[in-house]
């Protein structure tokens, strides 16, 4: 992407952007009556949690040096996103493409009103977090016995006891741990997975005290069905205020399973700059659910999020031209496209 | 709110006429017509087979008699043809067909730009198709184009197009889709729209056509379908891009709505696989890459 798109131009000033660019404009402060989100049970506000420079970037064939990716943090900073995901405190040895955790975290602008959290798979990467300046951290459960096994060589049982160690020391420092389950609705080694053991590891996580559960549909096998049948045992066992959705496009299920999340109550979205990170089962196939089109379509529902469009849109811009690549998000492509005619 | 979903959906296969229409590569007709045969073999009920235009507007559809001519007719299946005007309902009557659509938009600049007249002409124009197919016992099915935003005007009001959609309802059509034609919508506006529309055209009237230019497709559909609505159209393998934002997708792919609706417990009669074949033989034809998720996944579960 060598010249800059005429719709990013545009972005470049904002103040102008807004009343030009009609499909990408900011939500009305005061939405139209029958447009209210309260008014169709939808929450007022949403959460995005961005995933982007974790787990997009870990799930790219193209490894991207540490200044770009301290970059592209920097700019997500000024989104408006209230959480962005850093970097992952593994072994290089597992995930080459975070060697670089320590650099980032410690390069990295850290804006007021922004949560900076990083990935911690046991109580070494736990020290080595904090020792590097994380203020926030993140553990992997899994749904799935196989997964779990395949993953992280361990039981769900034994990644439990490893990241109690993990909430136990947090705790003591006054760090707050955010738990993901994976496989949420639907697992590469076992197929089905049971909405009652996506309730039952929510509930070992959330009971050890992450603040909140992030529920990943991993290979993004799931559907609006499915989505609403875990979500239904999980609130059984997890106030609502504490669920998160972590989506993968694979099946272009995405935004569907996200808006049936939502229509329930759940207020937090997970997502990634321009749909970064591939499926790491099914090759070719597209992971997760791109930033610019979960906003989209909550600025379209006239949910606040937050968040400026273009901004994330540059963002996203800046990262696939270093990673070489294309955008996987589908508004980014339809805003710079030759576009309408004005 | 998230209610109660339809118990089935009437899937409406766009792919060999809006599909084919707005791709860069043009097939020739037998690849057409084995399009249209592999089509007719997954469960779909409905195919819109082409469009009885004149080809000096759209080449691709040079072979509408041809094609009309030349496939496979499966009892219990309807293949619809678009007809702009008498002429071209005259040519599809004696072609072969049985079913025929209409095109309207809620846009007045939309259809000046489009067919060179106003709204209200356009309606004029097909009421001789309505005069002509009620007398020939031809049902009708009426497209609205720009429900959800007009690439020339924008923002579109809801209260247009549910006088738009009214009016061809009341002409006689049995059946109105309402189409986001460059995909701008969003599960708020196809809310708002619907709801407005639904006054003025029954439910079981409606059907909504999608783009998937912004990936709201699916977000959209799910929406309508909570509204009551029961028809959906969709292109197999996402064919057709979208004609005002250059190398931006178009409609949305049958086999992702086929695999959210079977997801949903909702019935369709379709077979998945069947139309995911369907999909890679017309994708190695055109030389093009599936826009169908499903089919680009390899994860099997």
């Amino acid at each position: 992407m060598g010249t800059v798109p005429s719709a990013l131009k545009h972005c470049l000033s904002y103040q102008h952007l807004l009343k030009e660019q009609l499909w990408i404009a900011e939500p009305p402060a005061a939405a139209h009556p029958a447009q209210e989100p309260q008014a169709s049970g939808l929450p007022e506000y949403i959460k995005i949690v961005e995933v982007g420079p974790r787990d997009g970037l870990q799930n790219e064939k193209v490894i991207v040096p540490t200044d770009t990716k301290i970059e592209l943090i920097n700019q997500l900073s000024k989104t408006g996103l209230p959480a962005i995901e850093v970097t992952s405190f593994v072994s290089s040895k597992w995930v080459p493409q975070m060697a670089d955790h320590k650099e980032v975290m410690r390069g990295i602008e850290r804006h007021p009103g922004v949560q900076y959290p990083v990935l911690t798979p046991n109580l070494q990467g736990f020290h080595s977090a904090i020792a590097a300046g994380a203020t926030e951290v993140s553990v992997f459960g899994a749904a799935s016995e196989s997964f779990s096994k395949m993953n992280i060589n361990c039981s769900i049982e034994e990644s439990i006891e490893r990241f109690e160690e993990v909430t136990k020391s947090a705790r003591n420092m006054n760090i707050p741990v955010r738990g993901y389950v994976s496989c949420a609705l639907g697992c590469p080694y076992e197929g089905n997975v049971v909405p009652d053991k996506v309730a039952e590891v929510s509930k070992r996580l959330y009971s050890m005290g992450c603040y909140e559960i992030s529920l990943g549909d991993t290979i993004g096998v799931g559907t609006p069905g499915s989505m609403k049948k875990m979500l239904e045992a999980v609130m059984k066992e997890i106030p609502l205020s504490a669920l998160a959705v972590h989506c993968h496009d694979t099946y272009g299920q995405a935004l569907a399973n996200i808006l049936t999340a939502i229509q329930m109550g759940v207020a937090v979205v997970d997502s990634s700059v321009a749909g970064l990170g591939g499926c790491p089962y099914a090759k070719g196939a597209t992971g997760n659910v791109a930033t610019e089109d979960v906003i989209y379509m909550l600025n379209g529902l006239g949910i606040n999020t937050g968040v400026n469009l273009c901004a994330v849109m540059e963002a996203g811009n800046f990262i696939c031209t270093a990673l070489n690549k294309k955008t996987n998000s589908k508004v980014a492509q339809a805003s710079f496209s030759t576009g309408t005619t004005n | 709110a998230s209610g109660a979903y339809p118990k089935r959906v009437k899937v409406v296969e766009v792919g060999p006429r809006d599909g084919l229409q707005n791709e860069k590569n043009v097939v020739p007709t037998p690849v057409k017509i084995n399009l249209i045969n592999m089509l007719s073999e997954t469960g779909l009920q409905v195919i819109e087979a082409t469009s009885f235009v004149s080809p000096k507007w759209v080449p691709q559809m040079a072979d509408h008699t041809e094609v009309m001519q030349g496939i496979q007719k499966f009892p219990g299946i309807s293949y619809p043809v678009l007809t702009p005007n008498l002429k071209g309902f005259q040519a599809a009557v004696a072609a072969g067909a049985k079913e025929v659509s209409i095109f309207g938009a809620a846009s007045e600049l939309f259809t000046q730009k489009n067919i060179n007249c106003s709204i209200e002409e356009s309606l004029e124009r097909f009421e001789e198709v309505m005069k002509a197919a009620r007398e020939a016992n031809i049902p009708v099915r009426g497209y609205v184009s720009c429900v959800l935003g007009c690439p020339y005007e924008g923002k579109i009001s809801a209260a247009k197009v549910a006088e738009v959609s009214k009016k061809m309802y009341s002409m006689g059509c049995y059946e109105i889709s309402l189409g986001d034609t460059i995909g701008v919508g969003t599960p708020g506006s196809m809310r708002e729209m619907l709801a407005v529309v639904m006054k003025e055209v029954p439910v079981g009237a409606l059907a909504v056509h999608c783009h998937d230019t912004y990936g709201q497709a699916l977000a959209n559909i799910l929406v309508a379908l909570q509204m009551g609505v029961s028809v959906v159209d969709a292109s197999v393998a996402g064919l057709g891009g979208c004609p005002y934002a250059q190398g931006a997708s178009g409609n949305v792919a049958t086999e992702d709505l086929v695999y959210m609706l079977n997801g949903l417990g909702i019935h369709t009669g379709v077979d998945l696989q069947k139309l995911m074949d369907t999909g890679t033989f017309i994708c190695n034809a055109l030389n093009r890459k599936t826009n169908s998720k499903v089919s680009q996944a390899s994860c099997r579960l």
